[in-house]
């Protein structure tokens, strides 16, 4: 595994040293690109996530994010690699899971294992009856095998005694794992500036720095907990911009969701630190249905921050997540997605599917909902980060970088939705499609007709690595108010031998050279990114199109 | 310090370069002359290892390695500099971020340690006073947008910060005007010393009132065809290559 090669290894000994033994691997230490990364950023902060696959159990996997300040990021990780083989553990925890299958008795089920209030119970229902009369759709230009959505689980977790209301409460098995590991789960360790909802599967076991938040009036709690303790929030704003039926995989997402985060900006109040959450898929075969809910409030700001990562797995594996973003007069929402899911093999074997609906209303004047988002990962991406812009003068902005390699699908772009006055959105879409990948930008852009003195600026810029890649640019554009402004550029690219050479001559490798010109055609994007999303971005990308060129 | 023997180069199964020999010693500067087709430019890819040329005889000897078999970078890191006729535009790299990847990556080959930010930094101030270079060029992307004059500026500048010991200066001279011809000449001239050489390709002799050659090389055909000291430069400014050319062609 070229991802492994910063640490290569140190990782490869550990498996060896495992597979000696006579066992299945009873620990790894998933160090895929988007660990790499962090391992590797300098700004003092490193975020790692462990995995733990336990033979024992079947196969039960947990996984852990904990974000750490340390001053030397290598020498410290170093250390740690060298203490998690020496201890070689097997932590007892069992899995919950629901056998796999869709039905209104799974439902159910998930409903009440998540003591979920009756009215939750009916929404979902409602929204797997509506599910059951809608096809998948066939527009977008992916192609994959059919789903059997009768074979998928739709709830996992970490089974747990009780509700947890606060670190203490976590599975003493599990703190104690991360304690032989060295990094303590307390959460005076963690102050970097990051507050961390970790999403274990599927429940959210550790959320931090809550209470600083609290005291703000800052909601920021796993969406689970926000269903029982913020009923009125969830009911007025849940499918108030992605409507249980708006399009198969979000029906799917409403009936089965298990978790995700919740977060709501009171009146006035700047979030005073990036609000993140790292999605994990673990188990086998298990899909995963987050829901994520942000209201920011008039004159509210908050950055939010999505990291996504995933262990190999052969079988593809579903994600259909519904993203809902509302900002009320004058607030803002940043929010920044990395995804780096497991995107198959070289064959193309294997890897996620990411059926994702994301959308943002900006429901008051002078509002701004800010998308960017960097896509290196699964084996099929279908998304839309989308704006309506509802309110005068609001602004609407979608930055991305979607790459493709081997066998990758990207089909991903976005849409923006005039309605109110002056309203103005812009959009920067980078797309690297390398290997036998096929890389697709499709945005809308709709001027209403009461969109007086609407503006967009739309910029798709292609990049080919190789001769075997495709990239497509689907534009849709509709303008129903004459006073519009509309701009589109798009242009499509190859790195030039002329670009290549000439770094090489400056002392870069190949791959370097790449990387770096690469990275040069990403820079609008990557600037819109919180500083060490950016750093990790560059880094993904790299591993990304390893082996790519030359 | 480089040798190149009996070296013959083809591009597209066209032999370009037919026989080249030459040396250059620690200290010495070359000019090598010619008019326009003769392979000047094709000696100066060649040597820095670009690919698409295929060298069918011959061998280059690099303070004593065989050149031939290292790859472009390697030969970077070995301290062979070619500032481009052409310099590459690059849009999103900045300057300093191409520089300090590259002046660490030939630092980290010869064993040694890489530079920190604010190394890189001091290094870049004091050497940018050199081709009278703005900050703000620093910051933008690699070429993009430059002037010729400024591109060509920054060409010395990365070679200053570099190091080589051997810079080859391809046609550094055309598209200036005089005023950042003296500009980058002075450049050169400044980074001059006993432990490196430079190989100046150019078709006129003005750029050599400012860097003044040990030793002249008239190119033509892929062959070295007469070499001399600077007086040479100023007799082909005077007279052309004709009689050069006659002169080569009577003795063959």
């Amino acid at each position: 595994m070229g991802d492994n090669q910063v640490l290569g290894k140190k990782f490869c000994s550990l498996r060896e040293d495992s597979n000696l033994e006579g066992q299945l691997p009873i620990f790894n230490l998933d160090l895929r690109g988007y660990n790499l990364s962090k391992i590797h950023q300098n700004t003092g902060t490193l975020i790692l996530t462990f995995l733990y696959s336990m033979y024992k159990f079947n196969i039960e996997i947990i996984s852990f994010l904990e974000k750490v300040n340390i001053l030397n990021e290598i020498s410290h990780l170093e250390r740690f690699t060298e203490q998690e083989y020496k201890y070689g553990f097997v932590t007892d925890i069992e899995a919950d899971e629901i056998p796999k299958g869709l039905s209104e008795d799974v439902i159910r089920l998930l409903s009440s294992k998540k003591a979920e209030p009756e009215w939750m119970l009916e929404y979902r229902l409602k929204a797997y009856r509506a599910w059951l009369k809608m096809e998948e759709p066939k527009w977008a230009n992916v192609h994959y095998p059919p789903i059997d959505y009768q074979e998928i689980i739709y709830y996992s977790a970490p089974k747990q005694q009780k509700k947890l209301n606060s670190m203490d409460e976590v599975d003493p098995e599990l703190l104690k794992t991360f304690n032989k590991l060295g990094i303590p789960l307390e959460e005076q360790k963690v102050f970097a500036g990051v507050a961390v909802d970790a999403v274990f599967d599927s429940v959210s076991v550790a959320t931090t720095f809550k209470a600083k938040l609290a005291e703000l009036g800052i909601i920021f709690t796993p969406f689970s907990e926000a269903i029982r303790e913020h009923p009125d929030l969830v009911k007025k704003y849940l499918s108030s911009v992605v409507p249980v039926t708006d399009n198969y995989f979000a029906a799917l997402n409403s009936a089965v969701f298990s978790d995700g985060s919740f977060i709501y900006i009171p009146k006035g109040v700047r979030c005073p630190m990036e609000l993140s959450t790292y999605f994990r898929i673990n188990a086998k075969n298990t899909g995963q249905f987050e829901r994520t809910l942000i209201i920011a409030d008039e004159g509210a700001y908050v950055s939010y921050l999505e990291g996504c990562t995933a262990p190999m797995r052969d079988e593809n594996q579903l994600h259909a997540a519904v993203v809902e973003l509302v900002a009320l007069d004058n607030a803002r929402i940043k929010y920044s997605t990395v995804q780096n899911w497991y995107a198959g093999n070289k064959e193309g074997v294997g890897g996620i599917y990411n059926f994702v609906t994301k959308r943002g209303i900006c429901k008051g004047i002078n509002s701004k909902i800010s998308w960017t988002q960097v896509e290196t990962g699964s084996a099929i991406t279908w998304k839309y980060p989308s704006c309506i812009l509802q309110g005068e003068n609001s602004v609407g902005e979608f930055y991305s970088v979607a790459v493709t390699n081997n066998y990758q699908q990207a089909d991903t772009g976005t849409k923006m939705i005039h309605l109110g006055k002056n309203t103005r959105s812009t959009i920067v879409s980078k797309g690297i499609s390398a290997g036998k990948s096929n890389n697709s930008y499709r945005g809308l852009v709709r001027i209403g007709k009461k969109a007086e003195g609407a503006r967009n600026f739309s910029q798709c810029d292609s990049l080919l690595l190789g001769d075997r890649c495709g990239a497509h640019t689907f534009p849709y554009l509709e303008v129903l108010n004459p006073s519009a402004i509309v701009e589109h550029e798009a242009t499509t690219s190859k790195i030039g031998e002329d670009q290549i050479f000439y770094l090489n001559q400056r002392g870069l490798s190949t791959e370097d050279a790449v990387n770096m010109i690469v990275n040069g055609y990403c820079k609008e994007v990557f600037k819109e990114l919180p500083m060490e999303f950016a750093v990790e971005a560059q880094k993904l990308l790299s591993v990304s199109l390893e082996g790519s060129v030359g | 310090m480089i040798e190149i023997k009996n070296l013959h180069a083809n591009i597209d199964g066209r032999e370009i370069l037919k026989g080249i020999n030459l040396t250059v010693n620690k200290g010495e500067v070359h000019a090598i002359m010619g008019p326009n087709g003769s392979g000047k430019s094709t000696l100066a890819q060649v040597i820095a290892g670009r690919e698409d040329y295929e060298v069918t005889q011959g061998e280059i000897l690099f303070n004593g390695k065989n050149l031939l078999e290292l790859s472009t970078e390697a030969r970077a890191c070995e301290g062979i500099f070619l500032a481009f006729q052409y310099p590459v535009e690059i849009p999103g790299v900045s300057n300093t971020t191409l520089l300090k990847n590259a002046l660490n990556s030939i630092r980290k080959y010869r064993g040694e340690e890489e530079l920190d930010a604010m190394e890189f930094l001091t290094l870049v101030k004091k050497k940018m006073s050199l081709v009278e270079l703005s900050e703000d060029l620093l910051r933008r992307s690699v070429n993009e947008g430059f002037s010729g004059g400024e591109k060509k500026r920054n060409e010395i500048f990365q070679m200053a910060v570099l190091q080589p010991k051997l810079a080859i200066l391809d046609e550094t001279d055309s598209g200036l005007d005089i005023d950042a011809l003296r500009i980058v000449a002075n450049g050169v001239t400044k980074l001059k010393s006993p432990e490196n050489a430079t190989i100046v390709v150019t078709h006129y002799q003005r750029l050599l009132n400012y860097i003044v050659p040990d030793f002249v090389h008239v190119l033509y055909n892929g062959k070295i065809i007469k070499s001399g000291d600077k007086s040479l430069a100023l007799e082909l400014e005077d007279k052309g290559y004709d009689w050069v050319i006659e002169e080569a062609a009577e003795l063959v």
